[in-house]
């Protein structure tokens, strides 16, 4: 039907313009996200099963819960934990991608 | 739909995380062949936009909310088992720096959001896509957006089947099934519209990007080839 997109877009262009949206969503849209307990939250608290999880391994780590400890502002606090999660996923999950990628498949010939 | 630690016993939790290593294991290999240079960075920025998205919650009614899982969406635009290598990324993130998801559950987490959850999208998705029979790319979203819905429900089911297995606080499981299914059903209808809109943003401006549009834009290109002989 429509034989090629409209726009063409570089895939570093592309990569880097879903980068910056990531990156609004996780510093500044996340702040409005709904607080109410997820799906399985929600369930485990009606049912009566949400006291068999107990305090979290990991509950002590300066991000825990999306927050920033020692930042009080909740704007800030939120803004910066999903600033470094962006930022570490991006690490891992580029890298790993790119280790695991098969060169181009004309360079082995 | 992240389980925190102890909702499950040892032996469950133990043997979720042996099946998410072996997942997990078998997709380090066979992501090799859904991966090269042009595919690496979509599927960087696939596990990023999960997490992000992951903190988006939106709410579905009555003091409940949901967030994308983000299988479906993953699979559709990279490939199944690079699908369940991003999930994977995002959920270790999540339980080792933000205490969202247990550690001792990780394994049961990637083996519903990273294994079920992909899986079960990639599956509806490419059946719908043999059964529609369309040659169009203006239905890939769409296709994708009723697949990633139809995950939700399914994860939840896996949960209570874990849980009726393996859960620590005696429950009433028909009570367990309908409250999982029938409010992961309504999360689903969010799951599908940002998938919907996430792989339609793909296929606008990259289809050649996306490995659920592999072999219609294949297709067309040898189309177009023919029609300039011709």
């Amino acid at each position: 039907m429509n034989p090629s997109p409209r726009v063409h877009v570089s895939t570093k262009r592309l990569v880097l313009i879903g980068l910056g949206v990531c990156l609004l969503l996780a510093t500044v849209v996340s702040f409005w996200a709904s607080s109410h307990p997820d799906g399985l939250e929600f369930v485990a608290h009606r049912l009566g099963f949400t006291d068999s999880a107990g305090q979290h391994a990991s509950s002590d780590s300066p991000f825990a819960g999306y927050g920033t400890a020692g930042v009080h502002d909740a704007r800030l606090s939120g803004g910066l934990a999903g600033l470094v999660g962006v930022l570490v996923v991006a690490v891992l999950a580029f890298g790993l991608m790119h280790l695991l990628r098969r060169r181009g498949p004309r360079d082995d010939a | 739909m992240h389980v925190p630690d102890g909702f499950l016993d040892a032996p469950t939790s133990m043997a979720t995380a042996v099946v998410a290593a072996a997942g997990v294991g078998l997709a380090l290999s066979r992501a090799r062949r859904e991966l090269d240079d042009r595919t690496a960075p979509l599927a960087g920025l696939v596990a990023v936009f999960v997490f992000a998205a992951q903190l988006l919650n939106f709410p579905v009614g009555a003091g409940t909310s949901g967030h994308l899982l983000g299988g479906t969406l993953a699979a559709v635009l990279v490939g199944p088992w690079t699908a369940t290598l991003c999930l994977t990324v995002v959920l270790t993130v999540q339980a080792l720096l933000f205490a969202d998801g247990g550690i001792t559950a990780l394994g049961t987490n990637i083996t519903l959001m990273g294994l079920v959850g992909v899986w079960a999208g990639w599956a509806v998705f490419t059946s719908l896509r043999r059964l529609v029979r369309s040659r169009g790319l203006a239905a890939v979203p769409a296709l994708a957006g009723v697949a990633a819905f139809a995950s939700v429900p399914v994860a939840a089911l896996a949960f209570t089947l874990l849980y009726a297995v393996g859960g620590r606080a005696p429950i009433p499981l028909g009570e367990l099934v309908a409250a999982m299914v029938g409010w992961h059903t309504l999360i689903g209808l969010g799951e599908g519209f940002i998938t919907f809109l996430a792989v339609g943003s793909i296929i606008a401006t990259r289809p050649d990007l996306v490995h659920g549009a592999r072999s219609l834009v294949h297709a067309r290109a040898l189309e177009i080839r023919t029609d300039a002989r011709a």
